[in-house]
């Protein structure tokens, strides 16, 4: 019984770090580009030659060995960080990550303070 | 012709406005009775309006070109749905449609509230027709459908052909009655306030309209969401986009107004947060319109934009937002409460608590990048990354709640039996990794989220064996609520298990994949009515089972305006769908074929159907009850 | 204290409606002007005849070069290039034209019929060269320096006054 417990825990954590070392996918890549030339469309929406060139762009750098995060970098070194569906980061966009969170905790609080006391 | 006829009957309802809003007044200073007169101006304000609509409409049929509206979106060979679905699918036409809604909600609020004090009643008919003032003056002086153009063109310019589409006819007016009318409930709000009407009672006379605007928000956004599935081509059906976002805001403020209304009702809590979920809806709908129409955010579902609408439409908002604000700040009062943890009106808190946080969430990312934009000159995009991120694990503690509070009773409650949320938890965890080892390995907030989800599906499926016993059934609350947890079930699954394979391919070519072979067998050209269409014949073939499907993509070439657009294949099943475009590549003789497998979409549709049922029910004891 | 609550209320939805304002007023077309005042980044892309390969040290040869994206396909190309022609007139300029995604044998035919500016001709076949520079639609047009510094990036045909801003820049 204890035996196949472990087993079976061993299992669903081997099935768990298969997900984590999953290798880089272009297609997913692809969706969290902009196709700068569409109205508002990803990279991989569109077929436009724009984004069958960042698709070429997009495997030659997987095959250099670039992570997901090197290549949004490299593309919005080059183009800005418009081309980015997941918006780095950085100072600028602190608050844009913080505030939902901010905003959260603070709801909490708000609720709380209408709260017995004492039960 | 029409265009005088039209122009005339505009003019006609600002004066209707005007004396509505000029008796109301006077009725509210000398007599405690409501003149007969008001109902009758009010209805004919309703009836001229539609009258003008018509006109309208009767000008896109005839194709009167000397219309710049009729010029710019319609052909005269379009199809004849198309040419009176185009009536709204622009921004003159919708302009007019939301006026209608603004009149018919003012009078149907008017006759339906007889046992609400008449200074309130009148209160919120003058409040109403200054909004819709405001909108006739828009339309008169901006964005007026009847403007004429001179010479007049012999032909339209035609509709967008992704417009072109059923499901695009009706997806506007469903979504115009959600958030316009979450005006009325706007008007009341600043009524009430007015008038120092915050009695309980106060919440039955808008609770019905909340429902109301909330049921056709929802199917609004679930038909948008289809549209979007199938003519769009990525085979997704919910991008985070500017304009569905501007969608999803009232809605998560009317949810959380609904709830809360329940409290207020019951208990005579919350009156100020219930009036300012009130305001914030409707200053929410006009600021998605306001994103959406002056062309300040670019996004996939284009609406012609200008920058001049903007700043009208900014003027309309800024004079709602700070008007409500200053009258907010002097009635405000404190109120105290003094609620006990474990109590439904604590966990209704809870569920407004979390509408909150996904209301700043996206309305913080939609607006960002203006901001980004205006303040150091750097565009960005917030794209579906960012709220998945910050989304996502919050909705699995939210399903938790949503299981767990409506079982909570008024003011004191006591868990007769945690234990069996502990059993239904294992069971969630138990069916979650049949899933995973079954099928395929997913990311741990995938696992969490599914879990979550089947909790709530459980622990409501449970709630409706024991009510049955006890013959005490909630099905409203019991149908929105298990449905929402299938949908975040559906979704969930969708996403992991969704296959999606992109091959450029020649006429003749077979790629393979998985168990799947697919084949280009032949290409045909045919002409249509008012486009060209190049159809692929694509076979899919799974190679364990033998099974066949033949699937048709379009290329279609539109003539009026000129347009390429391309048509998916789609093969439905309750189990999955099929999903396949294809598009031409440039300069070159391969084609672009994207195959999708999309397990459960079908019930993705079905949940939100569900959802809107349940809401539907609810109405129907309600006016049942009264 | 309430009143300061009321205070910051009044000014933070004051200032929402201000920066919607002056969005309002931004202009919205997308430039890519990211590169600018960067480093030109490494290439190394093979001449139009497929004789050799021009790299960043053949920039360094001339004051000033200007990276032009072209292709016969491209329409707007065909309205920029009387300009072209002008340009390559000036000593202190090079002209690097970059053929794109382009057939070889329409691409001589454009040159021929409408004349050869270019200094250096080089081609990108699938494209891929293109990303490098932060192209996204052609014609695309990039002026260097001497320390091979990106100073300006034209998006679309040159137009005259690009042509006139050009030669304020160079002399």
């Amino acid at each position: 019984m204890k035996l196949n417990l472990l087993l079976l825990l061993f299992i669903v954590f081997s099935k768990f770090s298969l997900a984590a070392e999953k290798n880089v996918d272009p297609n997913l890549i692809h969706k969290n580009l902009r196709c700068l030339v569409c109205q508002g469309q990803s990279i991989s929406d569109s077929n436009s030659d724009f984004a069958q060139t960042i698709k070429l762009v997009v495997k030659d750098l997987i095959d250099e060995g670039k992570t997901e995060d090197e290549i949004y970098e490299f593309m919005s070194d080059k183009y800005g960080d418009w081309i980015v569906f997941k918006p780095q980061f950085n100072i600028q966009n602190s608050l844009l990550w913080i505030l939902p969170y901010i905003a959260l905790i603070f709801g909490g609080f708000f609720i709380f303070s209408f709260l017995k006391k004492r039960q | 012709m029409l265009s005088n006829l039209g122009n005339i009957l505009l003019f006609l309802n600002v004066i209707l406005s005007l004396s509505i809003i000029y008796t109301a007044n006077r009725n509210l200073k000398i007599s405690e009775v409501i003149d007969k007169k008001i109902y009758q101006l009010s209805l004919i304000q309703s009836t001229s309006i539609i009258i003008c609509f018509f006109v309208l409409i009767a000008a896109f049929i005839v194709s009167d070109f000397s219309l710049i509206t009729v010029y710019q979106n319609s052909h005269s060979l379009k199809p004849f749905f198309y040419k009176i679905a185009g009536t709204w699918g622009n921004h003159e036409g919708s302009l007019l449609l939301w006026a209608i809604i603004l009149s018919i909600f003012s009078f149907l609020f008017l006759v339906y509230n007889k046992n609400h004090p008449n200074k309130f009643r009148l209160l919120t008919l003058i409040i109403q027709n200054i909004l819709i003032l405001g909108f006739l003056f828009f339309i008169l002086f901006n964005s007026n459908p009847f403007s004429r153009i001179s010479p007049i063109p012999s032909e339209g310019l035609g509709l967008n052909p992704i417009l072109q589409d059923p499901a695009l006819a009706i997806h506007p007016p469903l979504l115009y009655v959600g958030f316009v009318g979450a005006s009325i409930y706007f008007s009341a709000a600043i009524a009430s306030l007015i008038t120092n009407y915050s009695e309980k009672s106060f919440s039955l006379s808008i609770k019905n309209w909340v429902l109301i605007s909330w049921c056709f928000q929802t199917l609004g956004i679930l038909v948008g969401s289809i549209w979007a599935y199938y003519e769009l081509g990525w085979g997704g059906f919910w991008f985070w986009d500017p304009v569905e976002n501007a969608s999803l805001l009232p809605w998560f403020a009317m949810t959380a107004l609904f709830h809360s209304l329940i409290v207020f009702e019951k208990r005579n809590l919350f009156y100020f947060w219930v009036i300012i979920l009130c305001l914030i809806t409707f200053t929410l709908s006009v600021t998605g319109t306001f994103l959406v129409r002056s062309g300040i955010l670019n996004s996939v579902h284009t609406f012609a934009s200008d920058p001049s609408r903007g700043i009208y439409i900014l003027i309309f908002l800024s004079l709602m937002i700070f008007g409500s604000i200053f009258l907010l700040f002097q009635k405000y009062k404190k109120e105290n409460y003094d609620l006990n943890r474990n109590s439904k009106e604590t966990f209704i808190l809870v569920n407004n608590w979390f509408m909150m946080f996904y209301l700043i969430t996206v309305l913080l990312g939609t607006i960002y990048p203006i901001f980004t934009d205006a303040l150091t000159d750097n565009k960005i995009s917030v794209g579906p990354p960012f709220y998945n991120a910050i989304i996502f694990p919050v909705v699995v503690v939210f399903l938790i709640f949503m299981a767990i509070g409506p079982k909570a009773k008024w003011i004191k409650n006591k868990f007769e039996n945690i234990r069996i949320y502990f059993f239904i938890l294992i069971g969630a965890i138990g069916l979650n990794l049949v899933i995973l080892f079954f099928f395929k390995s997913y990311t741990l907030l995938s696992n969490f989220i599914i879990i979550s989800a089947l909790f709530l599906i459980i622990s409501s499926l449970m709630d409706i064996a024991k009510a049955l016993k006890k013959n005490k059934l909630d099905f409203a609350r019991i149908i929105s609520h298990t449905s929402f947890g299938f949908l975040v079930l559906f979704i969930g699954l969708n996403d992991i298990f969704s296959v999606e394979k992109d091959y450029n391919i020649k006429l003749g070519e077979t790629k393979k994949f998985e168990n799947y072979s697919i084949q280009l067998q032949t290409l045909d050209l045919k002409n249509y009515k008012n486009y060209q269409a190049v159809i692929g014949k694509l076979e899919i073939k799974n190679i364990n089972s033998n099974q066949i499907n033949i699937l048709n993509p379009e290329i279609r070439i539109y003539d009026k305006p000129k347009t390429l657009t391309y048509e998916a294949a789609i093969k439905t099943s309750l189990v999955k769908d099929y999903y396949l475009t294809m598009s031409n590549i440039d300069r070159s003789d391969y084609y672009n074929i994207k195959f999708q497998k999309k397990p459960l979409m079908a019930w993705i549709w079905i949940s939100v159907i569900m959802i809107v049922i349940g809401g539907s029910l609810r109405l129907f004891s309600n006016a049942k009850n009264n | 204290m309430q009143k300061i609550i009321k205070i910051i209320i009044l000014f933070f939805f004051l200032f929402i409606i201000g920066i919607f304002y002056l969005g309002l007023t931004k202009d919205t077309n997308y430039s890519t002007s990211s590169l600018i005042n960067k480093d030109t980044p490494e290439f190394k892309i093979i001449s139009f005849d497929d004789s050799n390969f021009y790299t960043r040290d053949d920039l360094k040869k001339n004051n000033y070069t200007l990276i032009n994206f072209w292709a016969s396909w491209c329409a707007p190309c065909k309205i920029e290039h009387p300009i072209l022609m002008k340009l390559s007139q000036k000593k202190k300029l090079m002209l690097l034209g970059i053929n794109f995604k382009d057939k070889n044998l329409q691409a001589k035919t454009f040159l021929s019929d409408l004349g050869n500016p270019y200094d250096l001709l080089a081609k990108d076949k699938n494209g891929k060269q293109s990303v490098k520079f932060g192209i996204y639609g052609i014609p695309e047009s990039i002026l260097i320096n001497k320390d091979l510094i990106i100073i300006k990036k034209f998006v679309g045909p040159l137009s005259v006054d690009d042509y006139n801003n050009i030669i304020k820049i160079i002399e």
